[in-house]
């Protein structure tokens, strides 16, 4: 598998990265070097193999459903919570206007 | 299995129109799919947001099992394979209420499969107008946040009180052909979900969207390019978009136009869809697994145990008050409809039964009559509500026994619930000072006086005009302040009259 400019650029563009038309020139060779050598995994025949999700056989924990059972991952902490915005009013976050 | 016959007439024939839905319905749970911030609706913004919720760094998401619980109940009501193992995906987009910059879903293995759910297309006839519409999937997924465009001048506000919030997407099968036949199976679909307890129906607070997919076709040719509009919050909405969109498809495809696979937004003033062209270049989600999670196994005693926890369902339930209670089709639907309306029901019936001491059938009629006619018509004219406070199962139980007993009429019930729920009046004094007589002396009397008082109209009756004798059944009641036992008077009467 190999990628051109264009694809890089539409990756880039999902991802919302900003990348100048060197760096991408730059970035196709790279990341199809990366492809490449990821590829060699396709040497390995996996016939009849279960895909292996976890190195040690483990399944999902199911939490029970009650409210901040665990301090840190519990609600009630505006102030934490919007510390870190560039703006906050009135209890929301404000970011640069998005409508439909 | 009904077939639809509801064409859109255009000017080059006809055509028919395909309808999938995928509703997103909020699962009921005390906290989060993967936090524990609450989920109560109408909080104080960013106040039910943890550090989880917010996509702090290093923050790890933890599986809520009341959240898998439900999803799984709701399978089973749906007639839905369950699976026992499945996973969960990162579908990746960029917006500003989604802080994680993905949403964690189902794309490949959900946890619920195939199922189906049976409608009823007609109030009127809900045995004779049932049509199966099939279910793809229903899978797990997290809410975003809610985006406020309107309270400042050069910013979008944003609360993520809602972000992170259980959502089942439940997908059906683009089986419907009609705007009714896609209200009803939302409404069926919404009833299901209240009895099985799962999501709590109220469409007004987003607790069930639906996405509406709809194309057009000539009829029996092959599917059309189909548009899905987002985010339709009630039945009669969903009703209306589907009439516009297909009126939209067939008026495109007739000027020479095609219709593009795109998402659509529903605006209720104007009754239209419109395009929402910016969000179409990010229509690559780039799914792949999520690595925080484990994939979802779930034990044959887990599902056994949500199996077992399930009410009786909506069809049974009414399919039970036919055959069991021997209530009309029509009746066992109305009474089914809405959670509180079967439990009222059935409340109630269950004491008028204990009361009487007579069998629940010889009753049923009679407590369903009263709930579903008699009563409404009280509280209308009484101008209160139904859950009045006063308005209580006893004080209506009591009203029902005393007129299955005979010892009120029925109108004389209705009166004194609408004094008793109005002014200050006491229930038991007012059944006992209003006891009707069956006392065929007295009742002749007043009988013999109202034919005296209206001779000409017992010469009319007696010409051939029958319709007077409601005319003196009235009379002899009013007589007798509605105290005499209708179908007493009413044999009477037709003695005397001959």
């Amino acid at each position: 598998m190999s990628i051109d400019t264009a694809t890089v650029a539409r990756i880039a563009s999902l991802a919302r990265l900003k990348v100048t038309e060197a760096e991408l020139e730059a970035m196709v060779p790279e990341l199809n070097g990366i492809l490449a050598w990821v590829e060699q995994l396709g040497e390995v025949d996996v016939t009849g193999i279960e895909p292996m999700t976890a190195v040690i056989e483990n399944a999902l924990r199911l939490r029970a459903d009650v409210i901040g059972a665990d301090p840190l991952t519990g609600g009630g902490i505006r102030d934490q919570v919007l510390a870190n915005a560039p703006a906050a009013e009135h209890g929301f976050f404000g970011v640069p206007k998005v409508i439909e | 299995m009904a077939m639809s016959n509801y064409r859109i007439q255009g000017e080059t024939g006809e055509w028919e129109v395909v309808i999938g839905l995928e509703v997103h319905a909020q699962v009921t749970s005390q906290s989060k799919l993967f936090s524990g911030a609450a989920t109560a609706f109408g909080a104080e913004p960013n106040s039910q947001v943890s550090l989880v919720d917010a996509a702090m760094p290093g923050m790890l998401p933890v599986l809520n099992g009341e959240c898998i619980r439900q999803a799984v109940r709701t399978g089973i009501a749906v007639g839905a394979q369950i699976n026992k193992w499945s996973r969960f995906d990162r579908k990746n987009y960029f917006y500003a209420d989604l802080p994680q910059g993905y949403q964690i879903s189902q794309l490949y293995h959900p946890i619920v499969g195939e199922g189906e759910i049976e409608v009823i297309l007609d109030d009127k006839d809900p045995e004779g107008s049932t049509k199966t519409i099939g279910i793809e999937r229903i899978h797990v997924e997290q809410d975003a946040g809610k985006l406020m465009h309107d309270q400042h001048p050069t910013m979008s506000y944003v609360d993520l009180n809602r972000s992170g919030v259980a959502l089942m997407e439940i997908v059906s099968r683009p089986d419907m052909r009609s705007p009714i036949e896609a209200g009803a199976y939302l409404a069926k679909l919404r009833q299901i979900l209240r009895y099985v307890g799962s999501c709590d129906g109220n469409m007004d607070q987003g607790s069930m969207r639906a996405d509406v997919n709809v194309s057009v076709r000539r009829p029996s040719e092959p599917f059309g390019t189909r548009t899905e509009t987002k985010n339709v919050n009630s039945v009669r909405f969903v009703m209306a978009v589907v009439e516009s969109e297909a009126r939209r498809q067939v008026d495109l495809i007739e000027d020479g136009g095609t219709v593009v696979q795109e998402t659509r937004l529903y605006d209720p003033d104007k009754n239209e869809t419109r395009s929402m062209r910016s969000k179409e270049d990010a229509h690559d989600y780039r799914y792949f697994p999520d690595p925080d999670l484990l994939p979802l196994v779930l034990a044959d005693s887990f599902v056994d145990e949500c199996r077992a926890s399930l009410p009786e369902l909506p069809d049974a339930k009414r399919h039970r008050y036919e055959t069991a209670l021997g209530l009309s089709a029509y009746d066992a639907a109305q009474l089914t409809l809405e959670v509180e309306t079967y439990q009222q029901f059935e409340e109630m019936l269950a004491a008028v039964v204990a009361e009487s001491g007579k069998d629940q059938r010889d009753v049923a009629k009679r407590v369903a009559n009263w709930i579903l006619s008699e009563r409404p018509g009280v509280l209308r004219s009484a101008g209160v509500a139904v859950d009045h406070p006063k308005n209580t199962p006893a004080a209506n139980v009591a009203l029902i026994v005393a007129v299955s007993e005979g010892v009120i009429s029925g109108g004389k019930a209705k009166e004194i619930l609408q004094a008793y729920l109005t002014t200050d009046t006491d229930l038991t004094a007012e059944i006992a000072s209003n006891k009707q007589t069956s006392d065929t002396g007295a009742i002749e009397a007043v009988i013999a006086k109202v034919l005296a008082d209206n001779a000409d109209k017992v010469e009319q009756y007696k010409a051939g005009k029958e319709a007077l004798f409601g005319f003196f059944v009235g009379q002899t009641m009013k007589a007798m302040q509605g105290k005499a036992n209708p179908a007493v008077v009413n044999d009477l009467l037709k003695k005397v009259l001959g």
